[in-house]
């Protein structure tokens, strides 16, 4: 038997070794050589049209969720907003699939993929709705599932969410490690591929993207046949960019034209690795801790290049308070007697906001809900945060400091989603794609001189134009 | 004592504090990085004392015993007279009656 060095620094060494071997995908086939690469080649090499993503997950009972008109919550955006304005607000209830999310959707692609290719397992590196999603599939096509988890702090308190998510993959059948703060994670899961040569049932493969474009067309059919309505604005939660990328595509497929909206939770301030810190967090995905890193650096993740691009398809980007989130949570309960999850609401949160600059006869389409239960719920979140030191106050959510405090809005005209500087964000991709590639060639002033490809490249990327990226290039 | 067969649940530490990652922040830098994993014990053995499990996916896993019968505590968390203020205000919003 051959001794491997299993040391951090021996470990990630294999990374690309160890990923191919686990993904089935050559990711250098896409590349140009350059800092681009061929996204769209990269998108159909799954080898699975949007016909065959619906007809696979039709056979796991995924999809043709509803879609709810919360006509309550309507009427108290109307109250909020000016004369005419306060578009109707409709949800899609995505925790009505099985797992309880729409991240089945991306499961059951993977897993699909994962049985024909003859893995004997899958492993995921999730702490959110995405492990109990793949569990679920693997549950379902008799593959062995491996969930790891970052879960607690150095004094062994877990985040309560987290621990319901561990609960949930466990009683789906999966085998769950879970493991304190760090981003040393990615260490134990190179570790678990290699030692199980398990499919690695990342979030950010092509096979996970195109699971949800199946989201993206069912909602704009839907809207068109139950209530022949074009939906002016889609929200989703953003966090590593999977839900909206997805989304957007389907809609694209749909030929349906509402602009996207991307929403987090605003997290500014608390660092995402600190073991001081991780309890302080109320939310623990779909957070700008997430969102605004993988916006503009989507390479960060998983794989070599990330099929989860969310800038090519984002018109907006808002961020929303914790507070805000919590409140909308509980309104949604109280107002149309729906109980979801508190962090799946935060697009909603941003929808409730968005909607009272809209007329009130078009319609905005929150894109999901996720099941709640112990530990993922409002009370159980608030709670756990005063017992950590937060301040719970009633009064103006604008006032709130993640970590200090979660002030839920005294009225609900103070629930305000806050625009972020799409240029700003924008830029910063730019700025990312050329620290990644310190070989690329410089002119006399020290300006990067880029290939047409990889400048259209960045054009895409950014969802801008050319003269945006070249004035970008000029003044780095 | 836990007995051979027993579903349990190990503490393993993984990184001692000097040998986690580079970019790690400061206070995490101070602190390991710690694994815990379940499964069925092979032999008997007592809390504390270092054991060998047999995983669900049946991988065999070596760390220190620390639970037998490892069960979820976390609960709906206790009440928060808060949100009581948010629901009735809204209801009274949209349907009218008293609000305060």
């Amino acid at each position: 038997m051959i001794e491997r060095d299993n040391s951090y620094q021996g470990l990630m060494s294999r990374k690309n070794e160890i990923m191919k071997a686990a993904v089935g995908v050559d990711y250098s086939q896409f590349e140009s050589g350059g800092l681009s690469f061929d996204y769209e080649a990269m998108m159909a090499s799954t080898g699975y049209s949007l016909e065959d993503v619906i007809a696979i997950q039709r056979d796991l009972s995924i999809g043709r969720t509803p879609i709810i008109e919360l006509k309550n919550l309507t009427a108290l955006a109307r109250h909020c907003a000016p004369p005419g304005l306060g578009a109707r607000i409709f949800i899609k209830d995505e925790a009505a699939n099985p797992s309880g999310s729409f991240k089945v959707r991306r499961a059951a692609i993977s897993i699909h993929q994962a049985k024909e290719k003859g893995y004997k397992g899958a492993i995921s590196a999730t702490s959110g709705n995405y492990g109990a999603a793949v569990a679920s599939c693997c549950a379902r096509l008799g593959l062995k599932c491996i969930v790891v988890q970052e879960c607690f702090d150095s004094k062994g308190l877990g985040q309560p969410e987290i621990i319901e998510k561990a609960r949930k993959c466990e009683a789906l059948g999966a085998e769950v490690v879970q493991l304190t703060v760090g981003p040393e994670l990615f260490y134990i899961f190179l570790r678990l591929l290699e030692e199980t040569g398990y499919f690695n049932a990342s979030l950010y493969t092509t096979f996970g993207i195109a699971g949800i474009e199946s989201l993206g067309w069912e909602l704009a059919q839907q809207m068109r046949e139950e209530y022949r309505l074009e939906p002016a604005m889609v929200v989703c939660t953003n966090a590593g960019g999977g839900n909206l990328t997805g989304t957007a595509r389907g809609l694209r497929k749909a030929e349906c034209r509402a602009q996207v909206v991307a929403a987090s939770v605003n997290l500014k301030g608390l660092h995402m690795a600190s073991d001081r810190q991780f309890n302080l967090k109320s939310f623990t995905t779909g957070h700008t801790g997430f969102g605004m890193p993988f916006t503009t650096w989507p390479d960060r993740s998983d794989v070599p290049r990330s099929a989860a691009r969310p800038l090519r398809y984002m018109d907006q980007y808002v961020t929303i308070n914790q507070g805000e989130v919590f409140y909308i949570t509980e309104i949604l309960a109280q107002l149309e007697g729906l109980e979801k999850g508190p962090a799946g609401n935060t697009s909603l949160a941003a929808a409730f906001s968005l909607a009272q600059a809209l007329p009130q006869d078009q319609a905005i389409v929150v894109q999901e809900t996720e099941y709640t239960g112990a530990g993922k719920h409002v009370n159980a979140q608030l709670s756990f945060a005063r017992q950590n030191g937060i301040e719970i106050l009633l009064g103006d959510p604008r006032q709130e400091v993640p970590g200090k405090n979660i002030i839920l809005p005294s009225h609900p005209s103070l629930i305000q989603a806050q625009a972020a500087d799409m240029d700003h964000l924008r830029l910063s991709l730019i700025k990312n794609a050329l620290k990644a590639h310190p070989e690329l060639e410089r002119n006399a002033q020290g300006r990067v001189q880029l290939s047409p490809q990889d400048l259209e490249f960045l054009v895409a990327e950014t969802n801008s134009n050319r003269a945006f990226v070249e004035k970008a290039l000029e003044s780095l | 004592m836990a007995k051979k067969g027993d579903w349990v649940k190990l503490h393993i530490k993984v990184l001692n504090p000097q040998e986690r990652a580079p970019q790690v922040p400061e206070d995490t830098k101070e602190v390991p990085l710690e694994m815990w994993v379940k499964g069925t014990l092979c032999e008997d053995c007592q809390l504390g004392q270092s054991a060998k499990v047999i995983t669900r996916t049946g991988r065999c896993v070596e760390g220190i015993l620390c639970e037998v019968n490892p069960s979820y505590h976390h609960s709906f968390g206790d009440f928060i007279p808060e949100l009581l203020h948010v629901g009735q205000q809204a209801r009274a919003i949209v349907w009218g009656g008293a609000c305060d």
